[in-house]
């Protein structure tokens, strides 16, 4: 190195250092000056798919409030309960949040929520009697409201029109026993044909089963298991015995592989699932199939139509100090013609019936299904283990299936399971006074 | 100051930060595991109850957990030999004087080391489908009846088997591969020179040489392989039938999954008492090894 850059070289750590302290300066500032403006930001945690939708309604919102600042942060569905407990957990919550109506009960025994009742009381926009009733009293716990329904899931039959007509069947099945015949027609395991999908580490089609039986599913406020009930085994008994029928593959859903171009060659003439997949189906299977598809109530035990209620809700958390503007925001969210362009946007159903009067919605002969059952749907016990107890129903019920126990014994296991998941929460209800104000 | 203060000065940033970032952590996970620690005691810590020992009597009750611990053990007493004979065949190999573009084969045997589990699992997922896969698209062709790899319980485990060691092998080669390299070609030489085969060099020069390697790569495979997670989670979800669940994905599922931390934590713990009796007795048994001629050790 020449000396003429030595000095060059010892100059320039004087220089560096003005730069730095005026750089650090400027964070300093611009961080100052960030970190208020995050303040008066609205955080809105969106779960899954929903995500990206939501950034193409809030321009109006915004325009509409200026002064209301909505900052997304988008959850994938895999990490996002995990992410909310541990948000509760540090005191990090945002403002508001999409919450999965199973996830709500967990939620306000942490008393992370924010009541509604008053807010919906003095509403213009939201009215109670316009929703859905199953999906409303989701989000109502011990007589008071934590959410307000955002869009709505149940689940019900997708079937190959073209199918059923080649095998003598005009209409969809309206009962269990029809089904059954139909399943029986349509399936032929030889030649790698099934009548239905039902994966078997999913737990909402027999859940949906479950739910249509007249007996709750569990019993005596929440504190035990209702598994060994002649409903639920009648419905154990209908699931098991679609698989020991040969009329639904023993697969679970990450074999199934690609479940939409496998009903579209003809491979399942029946498929169990949710709204999302009328778009699914939309953009995946070629024009020409696309008569040759539609959905129908899911059969009962003697009539169509009762499923599960569930869905989103729309929630505010009870750290949040901007309550009001993110009141604003669920009421505009709640609006028929913003829930018509979320539906366009993403096929999301929306809770309301005002909002399936008018738009895409109220013509579409692919969603009627799902409008006659949404009225009829019930909605999924409201503790905070339910999400475990029906883990642990599936996994017991694909012992079933693969032959390793009878309906009896699975009956028995899953009530066995479940009074030992659902021991801490009677100890709670016992003792009011240790859980004040947060035992449900 | 003495010199016995300075080197405690010396040594006391290292014993802070693994006293707030290691021991703290282990001696509130087992105070963790004496209480029933859950949803509803992170509401209120008035739901919290001291259990002492109920978790870990528990989970002794409980199928699932001696399951999964079988799974585990099944797929480290598979999975390690199988992986570490891969790595030092591959070494081998490398280290062959005959072996042509090395730095090529080098990198190429690494690879799957480097590429993420995610990535490669969704590859090996569309490889080992029953309908579409190439691997049964292959014993079709050998007139062999299709395996249903991931969905069938008994060969699932099978296929994370098969898919750990070949995204593990090549880090293990690279050991070996210094391990033989250090090992002095004189040796070699004189038993050439003697006349020994290239099964005897190996037997008795190169096996024992690579002695404490194989040691070391042994311990640390083996610690490894208990901690089996991320294959079943991205391949099979535990599934089918639970038969791909180990102790830690156990764990996870209690601890982050059902926020049951209490419990998870004992699983933890014993998962730690079971893999730090595996090691001590490898080392046991190796020390022994040490001494053929039954000298006391």
């Amino acid at each position: 190195m020449n000396p003429a850059a030595a000095v060059h070289m010892r100059r320039r750590p004087v220089r560096g250092m003005l730069m730095a302290c005026l750089l650090t300066c400027l964070t300093l500032l611009g961080g100052c000056t960030s970190s208020s403006s995050d303040d008066n930001a609205l955080t809105f945690w969106t779960v899954g798919r929903e995500g990206e939708a939501i950034l193409k309604l809030l321009p109006a919102f915004e325009r509409a409030h200026p002064d209301i600042h909505v900052k997304v942060q988008q959850l994938p569905l895999s990490a996002a309960h995990q992410k909310l407990l541990t948000a509760f957990a540090g005191g990090s919550t945002p403002d508001l949040s999409q919450l999965g109506n199973t996830w709500l009960p967990e939620m306000v025994a942490l008393n992370a929520l924010e009541p509604l009742q008053p807010r919906v009381d003095h509403s213009a926009v939201i009215k109670q009697g316009d929703y859905f009733a199953s999906i409303w009293a989701t989000n109502v716990i011990d007589g008071a409201l934590y959410g307000v329904p955002w869009y709505v899931d149940t689940r019900l039959l997708f079937y190959r029109t073209d199918l059923l007509k080649q095998a003598g069947f005009d209409a969809p099945p309206r009962n269990w026993a029809e089904w059954r015949r139909m399943l029986a027609t349509l399936s032929n395991p030889q030649r790698h044909t099934w009548g239905i999908l039902l994966p078997t580490n999913e737990y909402e089609q027999l859940m949906s089963l479950a739910l249509q039986q007249d007996e709750p599913l569990l019993r005596d406020g929440g504190r035990y298991g209702n598994f060994e009930s002649a409903g639920f085994k009648r419905a154990l008994e209908f699931y098991v015995d679609t698989f020991k029928l040969h009329q639904a593959p023993a697969i679970t859903n990450v074999e199934a592989g690609n479940p939409w171009s496998e009903f579209g060659h003809g491979v399942y003439a029946f498929y169990l699932s949710g709204p999302w997949n009328i778009g699914e189906f939309r953009s995946r299977l070629p024009a020409a199939q696309q008569d040759d598809w539609s959905t129908a109530p899911l059969p009962g035990p003697t009539t169509a139509g009762i499923g599960s209620a569930g869905g989103s809700s729309l929630v505010i958390f009870r750290s949040s100090r901007h309550k009001e503007a993110a009141w604003t925001l669920i009421e505009y969210l709640s609006q028929p013609d913003v829930q018509q362009r979320f539906y366009d946007l993403l096929g999301d159903m929306p809770p309301r019936r005002s909002s399936w009067a008018g738009g895409a919605l109220r013509d579409d002969p692919k969603a009627r299904a799902f409008r006659e059952q949404l009225e009829n749907a019930r909605p999924t016990p409201a503790v905070p283990e339910w999400e475990r107890i029906a883990t642990e129903m599936q996994l017991v019920a694909a012992q079933a299936i693969a032959g390793q126990l009878t309906i009896d014994q699975a009956a028995v296991e899953i009530d066995h399971r479940v009074d030992r998941i659902l021991e801490k929460r009677r100890w709670v209800l016992d003792h009011p006074q240790a859980a004040s104000g947060s035992a449900r | 100051m003495n010199p016995q203060r300075a080197a405690w000065l010396f040594l006391a940033p290292a014993l802070l930060v693994l006293g707030v970032f290691f021991l703290l952590p282990v001696i509130a996970a087992l105070v963790l595991s004496l209480t029933d620690y859950d949803l509803y005691a992170l509401a209120n810590i008035h739901n919290l109850r001291f259990v002492a020992l109920q978790n870990y009597w528990a989970l002794l009750q409980r199928p699932l957990f001696w399951s999964a611990l079988g799974h585990t053990v099944y797929f480290v007493a598979v999975g390690v030999p199988l992986s570490m004979g891969a790595s030092l065949g591959a070494a081998l190999l490398l280290n062959s004087p005959l072996a042509k573009c090395k730095p090529f084969f080098r990198t190429a045997l690494f690879a799957p080391v480097v590429t993420t589990v995610v990535a490669t699992a969704v590859i090996w997922r569309y490889l080992f489908n029953t309908k579409y896969g190439w691997m049964n698209y292959a014993l079709n062709a050998l007139g062999i009846h299709p395996v249903d790899w991931l969905g069938d319980p008994h060969w699932a485990m099978p296929t994370i088997i098969l898919f750990a060691v070949w995204k593990n092998f090549g880090y293990n080669m690279i050991i070996f591969l210094a391990g033989l390299q250090a090992i002095p070609l004189d040796l070699y030489e004189a038993a050439r020179i003697d006349g020994a085969s290239s099964w005897r060099q190996f037997r008795h020069i190169t096996w024992p040489m690579l002695g404490p390697t194989l040691l070391m790569v042994g311990i640390l495979t083996v610690s490894g392989y208990f901690q089996l997670f991320a294959e079943p989670y991205v391949m099979t979800e535990g599934g089918p039938l639970q038969s791909t669940t180990s102790v830690l994905y156990l764990m996870y599922d209690e601890g982050f999954k059902w926020w049951n931390l209490g419990s998870a934590s004992a699983v933890a713990f014993l998962l730690f008492i079971i893999m730090f009796a595996v090691t001590v007795l490898m080392l046991k048994l190796s020390r022994r090894g040490e001494h053929p001629d039954g000298a006391p050790a």
